[in-house]
């Protein structure tokens, strides 16, 4: 397999864009990429999207999208994982550069959530779930976190107050993003007020619902040779998909998550690195229970532990584990199907030493991990700044 | 859900029917034809007591489309004697009462309505175990 380089990368800001569509929200994060990486032509554009159909009525958003950025007739398709769409189409990119079928492609992802009215929305999201056993039943995505959660507190004997230094610290970090949601900080007394959406979760426990695009394109080690942006090239060092059972019912243990810890084990081993040599992980806090339940099964802590991390600091931009550097999915936003790109993005940023008051000092790896659903489909990616 | 997807799985919904696995001898609910825990094939049908106990519960508040005349409404998953676990929603109590470990056992109850002409949907649901509530008195 060749080595895999990521040459160029697009944001837009994460937030509620009335005056965009989808595809122009897409054209706002792969028309930066592709200059950042100064090339006009690629091989293929892949999209991670999650919910186009079911909230904006559009499907073939692969074409849609090649088309509307100056790429019409690559090679071009939407990739779906459900929240982990995004990284479920980075993944494909790099299996075609890595596979050699390809020399340089776009990797984009996008969602646009807001042109809907919330029980809609809330019922688009569900889908990610067992649609016979689990949403058939009138269980939203919000109440299935629930339930890992109340079960967390319980086992391990968790106080809900617990939880919320993982949202602090993705608020706090967020303020230093300009392309993030929420750039604003919140206290522990911020956390424990929150209202209520299905107990034991909370406003502050969840992430937000929003429109936004992130794009990187990614080249082989020959082509990315050719290109000098001035900037550190930053290697592809592992690309891994792992799946487990759609229904929470379904999962042999509830509170393991067993393909990240697949997921997270294989990418050790392609990298060849332990945990000990990562700068910085970009988990998938779509809810702080999922932070949790991350850090434990990528090896972080025991079983019922994740939560002590993030009590005791480490989880903080100085700390052992930083994670959410930029925001995370609580701050800056969880438009899902794009989310697994943005951390990429972040990511790049941060081994590149542009991630501006909120970099980690002497960044050289760094960790993503993108979780479809309750944990269904897990990507993990660790790059690597050369 | 669809018309055709209700009748499908109604004796699920009805009577709880999974199977049993042959190889591993496994309960399996809801049916799949390959077994979760062997994945030898898996059709040979059996049905769940109904019995069961709360794993975990939350209340949704923030009902998706189809589900608004009922909330807030109180979901569980509920391990079952069997050895699977359902997700479903709680029925004929405080949700101020559930607690983990709670006795459960299933009833039908209406699950949604599609309007006025739509097709009317029942599925399980748990309530806390009779039984035990006779033995408290
Ligand atoms: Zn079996």
């Amino acid at each position: 397999m060749r080595p895999v380089y990521i040459v160029g990368i697009g944001q837009t800001p994460v937030g509620e864009q009335w005056e965009r569509s989808l595809r122009h929200i897409a054209h706002d994060a792969v028309i930066p990429a592709l200059r950042d990486a100064g090339v006009e032509q690629v091989d293929a554009l892949y999209v991670g999207n999650m919910l186009s159909g079911e909230l904006v009525g559009q499907e073939h958003v692969g074409a849609l999208v090649a088309d509307f950025v100056g790429l019409r007739g690559v090679e071009a398709y939407k990739i779906e994982a459900a929240c982990g769409s995004g990284g479920a189409a980075m993944r494909t990119g790099v299996m075609a550069v890595a596979g050699g079928l390809h020399d340089v492609v776009v990797v984009a992802g996008v969602e646009k959530m807001t042109d809907t009215i919330g029980k809609d929305t809330t019922a688009g999201l569900a889908m990610a779930a067992d649609q016979e056993f689990e949403a058939a039943e009138g269980v939203s995505f919000v109440a299935l976190n629930a339930l890992l959660m109340r079960r967390y507190m319980y086992e391990f004997d968790v106080p809900h107050s617990a939880f919320g230094h993982f949202a602090v610290n993705a608020h706090h970090n967020a303020t230093g993003n300009p392309n993030a949601m929420f750039p604003k900080a919140i206290t522990l007394d911020t956390y424990r007020k929150a209202t209520m959406i299905s107990d034991p979760i909370n406003l502050m426990d969840s992430s937000p619902i929003c429109d936004g695009a992130a794009a990187v394109v990614l080249a082989s080690e020959e082509v990315a040779r050719t290109m000098h942006n001035g900037r550190r090239p930053i290697r592809i060092a592992a690309s891994t998909v792992a799946t487990d059972s759609l229904a929470v019912h379904d999962r042999r243990d509830p509170m393991q998550l067993e393909a990240a810890w697949i997921s997270s084990r294989k990418a050790y081993q392609q990298a060849g690195v332990t945990l000990d040599d990562i700068d910085l992980f970009e988990l998938h806090d779509a809810f702080t229970i999922m932070a949790a339940l991350s850090l434990e099964a990528c090896g972080y802590a025991e079983r019922g532990r994740g939560v002590r991390l993030a009590e005791e600091g480490e989880i903080t931009i100085e700390g052992r584990v930083p994670v959410a550097t930029m925001g995370g999915l609580k701050a800056r936003g969880h438009p899902v199907g794009a989310t697994g790109v943005y951390q990429i993005v972040e990511a790049t940023l941060q081994l590149q030493g542009l991630a501006g008051r909120n970099q980690v000092r002497d960044a050289n790896i760094a960790m993503t991990q993108n979780i479809g659903g309750s944990g269904a489909t897990v990507a993990t990616h660790i790059l690597v700044g050369e | 859900m669809s018309v055709a997807r209700t009748w499908r799985t109604r004796r699920q919904r009805y009577s709880l029917v999974g199977e049993r696995c042959e190889y591993c001898h496994n309960a399996i609910f809801p049916p799949r034809d390959v077994c979760p825990h062997c994945a030898e094939p898996a059709q040979k049908e059996y049905t769940m007591s109904g019995r069961g106990t709360v794993y975990s519960y939350t209340t949704v508040f923030d009902p998706p489309a189809g589900f608004e005349a009922y909330a807030p409404y109180p979901v569980a998953l509920v391990k079952l004697d069997e050895g699977p676990m359902v997700t479903a929603q709680l029925t004929d109590l405080d949700p101020d009462d559930v607690r983990i470990g709670m006795p459960v056992e299933m009833v039908t109850r209406k699950l949604s309505e599609q309007g006025d002409e739509g097709v009317i949907t029942y599925s399980y649901k748990f309530r806390e175990r009779l039984e035990r509530q006779a033995v408290a008195a």
